[in-house]
């Protein structure tokens, strides 16, 4: 999950990372009492999870409570990038920038560790910085046991090349944002610019935060932390039914179990879509390992209440899923939708393989559902559904 | 022979004696694992009755190995406490940990591999979030159904679970050696490129499959490898073309992020290194048949 700069400010502060003063507000008038509390002038600055907002015009001084009102109300609902601004910063304004740097730690994927990035290059888009001056860009591994104390943090700063004066201010803020990558069971941590102003200070002026989802057990806090506003609906409605929903932009419905068949199924019906007018997958949806009978009814009631969906594919190889189970739950999702009195007008393709298929195939044979078709080969039953929306 | 999993294994499950470790316990007897034990401490020195066959529930991992000599430990933990119990196969210097939970913490799962790593990696993790290995007709590590197939040459690894069931269907009349699900995390244990070395070296294997999905670079790099070391014939599937960037498809590892990650890439890596690659299993299959029959 990736959090909002303001929400990335409130963890940094929380473990001891220098930031600026600064408060989340959703309507300009909110911008006058906010900026009246950081003395009369701020910086008002779009709340969005994309890069580039400052030239996008997303962040603007205000130099009287008034002016942060007229900022606030520009900004406010602004487009930057397809993200529409419905949150902005007041932020106190940074005393007189001197160098910006930039530092963060993430996940090395390639190396199995974690890594950190440090360099005295800050404030433009750091995937620049490593493409045209690789040289300007520490990169050091992290053991994940042994974590990062103060030696360690020195032993970054020198290989990034600070300045001596700042040498050991980043090397302090290097531990305590090491502090918040741990405590907060963060993917990425990162501080774009770092800056030294004109007291010396080391201050922390914008930053990036990403969090692992599946730490949620042991991070409660974490739940109030996810923007609600953004959800597509039905990826809200899949997911407050516990299902593994992504929405695409396409019209054959997809169903399957496991990740990486549903992923698989998704390219198997844009390559079969060619055939038929370029039709493409909706969604993804993985009902996962095991999927009762009811957790395929409300799989099956997400994806029929997508009105871009006009064909549904239903894939599933059961290993652990029984076919007869899924089976069992197209029956019986196309009854409680029958019985609600709504009309489902849209074909299904089904294709059960594995585990009790036979058994599977049998309950949807006798159920003889209008709608329901069986094709028993994954690229056949994609042909079909493709063939059935474009046909719509 | 076969790959990390044969008939002289010694299996245990750690997490046995919960509801998904007490089911898969019985489907890996059923398919002939020989498993000797489970671990739980608060159920040490009791028997577990499954289908029939009594097994020993052990207090710790390196009990369990001194009593039955096991050298594969399945895991069934919880994620809450899935860091603590591979760190303690770790300790036990069990040779093979194969762990199946899905949904553990990165921040865990980095730290019991640098632990095995400081530990001189005496113990070959497998997994997170995998289906396990299976060596048909000798014993099933996990919860890869033993009835899609029966022995036979091909190697398989894949990040999917299901995309290994889907293969294994698809080439079930010629057979399997060993079928490797190394998982879709962020960071797991065995790679693509640790099961293509074992395949290569195995007798028993006379072409891999391979499959992947979106997410990081262990496909690119696995084509190095393969271009490098490996004379066998290999096959591959890359999931996820259509998956948009910045949204993760199911899997925790298996999201694009900007212009790395993609299928495309993976694709187009693996075919420079000679690697046939199909553009759906079916397909793909087709291309390990056509191979095979020469």
């Amino acid at each position: 999950m990736d959090l909002f700069e303001y929400q990335a400010r409130d963890l940094f502060a929380k473990h001891g990372v220098p930031v600026l003063a600064g408060e989340v507000i959703d309507t300009p008038e909110g911008a006058r009492a906010a900026t009246e509390r950081l003395g009369g002038k701020s910086v008002v600055k779009a709340q969005v999870k994309v890069g580039g907002r400052g030239k996008a015009g997303g962040v603007k001084l205000a130099a009287t409570p008034d002016e942060a009102v007229a900022r606030a109300t520009d900004i406010l609902g602004m487009d930057i990038k397809g993200h529409t601004v419905h949150k902005v910063m007041i932020a106190e304004t940074a005393p007189e920038i001197l160098e910006e740097y930039y530092v963060s730690y993430l996940l090395d994927r390639t190396n199995r560790t974690f890594l950190a990035m440090a360099s005295v290059q800050g404030g433009m888009d750091i995937e620049e910085v490593a493409e045209k001056t690789p040289e300007a860009l520490a990169k050091v591994p992290v053991d994940a046991v042994e974590g990062v104390s103060i030696e360690k943090a020195r032993e970054i700063v020198a290989q990034a090349k600070f300045p001596a004066e700042v040498a050991e201010k980043v090397a302090e803020v290097m531990v305590t944002l090491w502090d918040t990558f741990i405590a907060e069971d963060a993917l990425l941590v990162e501080v774009n610019p770092l800056a030294k102003v004109a007291s010396g200070d080391i201050l922390a002026l914008d930053g990036k935060v990403s969090l692992d989802e599946n730490a949620d057990f042991r991070q409660p806090e974490h739940a109030a932390l996810e923007d609600k506003d953004a959800a597509d609906p039905l990826e809200a409605a899949a997911k407050a039914k516990n299902l593994n929903y992504v929405k695409l932009e396409g019209e054959v419905g997809i169903i399957g179990n496991g990740a990486g068949l549903v992923m698989s199924t998704l390219d198997v019906v844009a390559y079969a879509g060619e055939a038929h007018g370029g039709v493409k997958p909706a969604n993804f949806l993985d009902i996962g390992g095991g999927a009762s009978a009811q957790v395929m009814a409300n799989g099956l009631e997400i994806i029929l209440g997508d009105p871009d969906v006009k064909s549904v594919f239903v894939n599933v190889f059961g290993g652990i899923t029984a076919c007869d189970e899924v089976a069992n739950g197209i029956v019986q999702a196309l009854q409680l939708l029958a019985d609600k009195g709504e009309e489902v007008t849209k074909p299904l393709v089904v294709r059960l393989d594995g585990n009790n298929a036979e058994l599977g195939r049998k309950i949807l044979s006798d159920a003889n559902h209008p709608l329901v078709q069986r094709v028993d080969t994954m690229d056949g039953a994609a042909d079909k559904a493709a063939e059935l929306a474009a046909a719509k | 022979m076969a790959i990390f999993l044969n008939k002289d294994s010694k299996v245990i499950v750690q997490g046995m004696t919960g509801a998904t470790g007490m089911k898969h316990t019985k489907l890996m007897l059923a398919d002939g694992t020989n498993i000797v034990g489970g671990v739980n401490p608060r159920k040490a020195g009791t028997t577990v009755d499954v289908d029939g066959t009594e097994i020993p529930v052990f207090g710790t991992v390196a009990e369990a190995i001194e009593k039955t000599g096991a050298n594969v430990s399945v895991l069934f933990v919880p994620p809450a406490f899935s860091k603590a119990a591979v760190v303690e196969a770790i300790d036990a210097e069990i040779p093979l940990a194969v762990v199946i939970t899905e949904g553990i913490a990165v921040h865990d799962s980095a730290a019991f591999w640098a632990y095995a790593k400081s530990k001189g990696n005496k113990t070959r993790i497998i997994g997170p979030n995998c289906p396990g290995l299976i060596t048909p007709g000798q014993s099933n590590a996990g919860i890869i159904p033993g009835d899609i197939t029966k022995p036979g040459r091909i190697g398989l690894v894949s990040k999917s679970g299901t995309l290994t069931y889907q293969m294994m269907y698809e080439l079930r009349d010629i057979g399997f050696s060993s079928a490797v699900g190394i998982g879709g995390d962020p960071i797991i244990g065995t790679t693509h490129i640790d099961a293509l070395a074992a395949f290569e070296a195995d007798p028993d294997t006379d072409l891999i499959v391979m499959i992947g999905e979106i997410g990081g670079d262990a496909e690119e790099r696995a084509a190095d490898f393969i271009k490098a070391n490996v004379t066998k014939p290999v096959v591959g599937y890359v999931a996820g073309f259509t998956a948009p960037e910045g949204k993760t498809m199911g899997h925790a590892g298996a999201i694009v992020s900007g212009s790395s990650g993609t299928a495309a890439a993976k694709k187009e890596a693996l075919e420079a290194a000679g690697v046939k690659v199909g553009k759906t299993p079916t397909e793909t299959a087709k291309l390990a048949r056509e191979i095979l029959a020469g």
